[in-house]
């Protein structure tokens, strides 16, 4: 006997065990009905855990909900939130910390990522074991790798006090990175840089590897120079790559939390407080929901609008 | 039925009663939360004898202090039924009643004889009652405990520093009277070489992230006669939380972070005062009596080597109250057991015991014992600390009014913004904030 035999007498016997009731409704439904049928329960879960809650934060915005006080009246706020938030200096102070932050962990990534990039593109010996040494560091947990570092940054017995002590002739215990109103945020940089360049490495190297080798060919026969070629050939084609790490990344940092938390808990002071951290202390520390969740909206918005206004950059820039 | 039903049959019954079985078992434990540190270590200990009287066993949810706060506070607002009984802070006294995470204790005392006069009046007021000073109990006094300090007492007494420190101040080295004597000794010990190494002044509480900083700075403040209110209940703070001694007792504090401490501790605590002192970077450090037993018998640093005392008073005698005490969580289901532990806690000769192993006793029969000033070296001073602690609000808002004072004092005392003036007005402002919300003002 076939299998198609089998298979055939299988499906008679399951149409035959199938109630008459339930067998007429599946026949008479649609192709359009059976595909909602399928993607139903991921919508429901979706409506569930994103869109409800979303909506949800939006209402609780508009009160003075706290989550800690279940038995005690909600009230209408009305805008009160928003203009509490958008008021607030200890907000805005923190909104610049975090501008500080994103900017200059971008600029290093790109950088430093393409550099290694373009470096790794050469096929050299043993391209493949620095490959992989490279990417250990975004391969650790940010708990981790925060712990890892106030140890690194101990101006007493800490390893990067020393290197630039070696360096510099200055004494290591002379300076403190994370206790340092001037050097804290520069601290905070310099963790996230070490930790996700090789993301930034990774995506560019993507890239250059995207680009097909008779361009350069054709370049050479141009007899254009390496800069030439660097400017017009590679860095045009490696761009919409960059971008995209540059968006992926700048989301991610906006709401960068964990690492600075065990680097800094935000000290000294509030100098490497970033938004999210506020944000965390507001609604789980104060209890603060209503207010919190209007803080979380601010945020949201800012980020989504940053981000679409990028995304029609990044289209025009790949369409070119 | 036939074989294979009955086989089935007796796989689920076995199953079910098994399961009903483990249910009974599981119904005798109890679970106690409380913070990661050495006195929970001796509870352990103690609880083994609870066990041992009733049958009941004990589970324990140990969290490490700077997560201490976040994590019990989540379960208390999440309704959680993880704790059975919970050590909490002294300032989560008001937010446990008011919220109704504690369950009220004086019918339950009034049964079982357990009387509220049986323990020390100072850890009464602060560990129990809600609203304050009134005789509504919402736990039983469990740990006592205030900030203090240690020293070096081989490097006080080694002739060369005794000789150079009387050539520099005119006195002899001695534990410190006042807050000045403790910060000359800082600055004198500040960088000086000791057995070969250089050596530091002192280890104070610099903490951001949960209560460090002010739990330290409050030492000094309290000294200085810092009071949260003109008139106790009103909230009146102006005048008070920025009164001209308030900002003296800010400034030295901020003056001594920066004249005396070792090079890296901006973020220090609990932990970080033990690591300076154990390593033998500081000659004196600031933290809980709590950990004193455990510094005592330390073999580098303990015995002969330490030597404790009190908070020096400045225009009073005062010192940061820490210790909790002991409740029943309204969410749990085995509130009887839990009633039960606390029943059999409260027993003086358990209490003894308590001290015994290393836990800070509140009860009359313990601190009043003749031999209790002598029973350790850091004994008498607890007794002295006890008797003038103050604590930080206990208001249901706690939470917030302590992260606004973090802010404010990291601020101005480790990031250098501002003067002392400033941050005790902007405190109060966030601390008016916080009362109007919460309707008080």
């Amino acid at each position: 006997m076939s299998q198609t035999q089998i298979s055939q007498r299988a499906a008679d016997r399951l149409a035959r065990s199938t109630p008459p009731g339930i067998a007429r409704k599946v026949r008479g439904l649609s192709d359009k009905a059976i595909a909602w049928l399928f993607i139903a329960p991921t919508i429901v879960l979706l409506l569930a855990i994103n869109v409800f809650p979303l909506i949800w934060t939006v209402y609780l915005s508009f009160t003075d909900y706290r989550a800690n006080r279940l038995n005690r009246a909600v009230e209408w706020v009305g805008l009160r939130n928003y203009e509490r938030v958008l008021t607030d200096a200890d907000i805005w102070h923190n909104m610049l910390v975090t501008a500080h932050f994103l900017f200059w962990t971008m600029f290093f990534q790109v950088l430093i990522g393409f550099a290694l990039a373009w470096l790794i593109n050469k096929n050299f010996r043993g391209h493949g074991v620095w490959t992989t040494i490279i990417l250990l560091p975004m391969m650790l947990s940010p708990a981790v790798v925060g712990n890892f570092w106030t140890f690194l940054y101990q101006p007493q017995i800490g390893l990067f006090n020393y290197v630039i002590s070696f360096f510099t002739g200055a004494d290591p215990s002379s300076f403190q990175m994370i206790g340092s109103v001037n050097l804290a945020p520069w601290a905070i940089v310099i963790v996230d840089t070490w930790m996700w360049t090789p993301y930034t490495m990774l995506i560019c190297l993507a890239g250059l590897r995207s680009i097909p080798d008779y361009i350069y060919e054709a370049a050479e026969v141009d007899r254009a120079g390496p800069f030439r070629t660097f400017w017009s050939i590679t860095l045009p084609m490696v761009m919409p790559f960059l971008m995209l790490a540059v968006l992926f990344r700048s989301i991610e940092n906006f709401k960068m939390f964990d690492l600075v938390v065990e680097l800094t808990s935000g000290g000294p002071g509030s100098v490497t407080e970033l938004a999210s951290i506020n944000l965390k202390r507001e609604a789980f520390e104060k209890w603060r929901t209503g207010l919190s969740s209007a803080f979380a909206i601010i945020l949201f918005v800012t980020v989504f609008g940053a981000a679409n206004i990028y995304v029609k950059a990044l289209n025009t820039v790949k369409s070119r | 039925m036939n074989g294979y039903r009955k086989t089935w049959a007796a796989v689920l019954c076995g199953t079910m009663l098994g399961g009903f079985a483990s249910t009974s078992a599981q119904a005798e434990d109890i679970t106690l939360c409380w913070a990661a540190w050495d006195p929970a270590n001796a509870l352990v200990e103690l609880s083994k004898d609870f066990t041992a009287e009733t049958g009941i066993g004990m589970k324990f949810e140990f969290v490490p202090w700077p997560n201490f706060a976040d994590r019990m506070l989540n379960e208390l607002n999440s309704g959680g039924k993880l704790c059975d009984l919970l050590i909490g802070d002294s300032q989560w006294i008001g937010g446990g009643a008011e919220n109704g995470h504690y369950v009220k204790l004086n019918d339950f005392f009034e049964a079982e004889g357990i009387s509220m006069d049986d323990f020390a009046p100072a850890t009464v007021y602060a560990y129990s009652t809600w609203p304050k000073g009134t005789p509504n109990y919402w736990a039983l006094p469990a740990m006592g405990d205030a900030n203090a300090w240690f020293y070096r007492k081989d490097w006080f007494s080694k002739p060369e520093i005794q000789e150079a420190f009387k050539a520099e101040y005119g006195r002899d080295l001695a534990p410190p009277q006042t807050q000045r004597e403790l910060m000359e000794i800082a600055k004198f010990f500040q960088g000086r070489e000791i057995d070969g190494q250089t050596r530091y002044g002192i280890n104070i509480f610099t903490e951001r992230g949960s209560e460090g900083i002010t739990m330290g700075a409050t030492g000094a403040l309290y000294a200085w006669g810092f009071k949260y209110e003109n008139t106790p209940g009103k909230y009146d703070m102006e005048g008070a939380v920025n009164s001209p001694e308030a900002v003296e007792a800010l400034e030295f504090y901020k003056e001594l972070y920066k004249c005396c401490t070792a090079p890296g501790y901006t973020d220090s605590y609990m932990q970080e005062s033990l690591d300076s002192f154990k390593s033998g970077q500081v000659a004196m450090a600031m933290n809980w009596f709590a950990f004193f037993p455990g510094l005592y018998k330390d073999e580098q640093v303990g015995g002969d080597k330490i030597g404790f005392f009190v908070n020096p008073k400045q225009n009073v005698e005062a010192s940061t109250l820490g210790g909790q005490g002991i409740s029943v969580i309204s969410y749990s289901e085995k509130k009887d057991e839990a009633l039960k532990y606390i029943k059999w806690f409260a027993q003086p000769a358990v209490q003894a015991k308590w001290w015994s192993l290393g836990g800070y006793s509140a009860h009359n029969s313990v601190l009043n014992d003749p031999g209790f000033k002598d029973s350790q070296p850091f004994a008498a001073d607890f007794l002295k600390a006890m008797g003038a602690v103050q604590d930080f609000w206990q208001e249901p808002a706690y939470a917030e009014l302590l992260l606004a004072m973090q802010k404010r004092l990291h601020d101005y005392i480790v990031a250098d913004q501002g003067t002392a003036q400033e941050a005790l007005d902007k405190l109060i402002e966030d601390w008016t904030e916080t009362f109007e919300d919460e309707g008080k003002l």
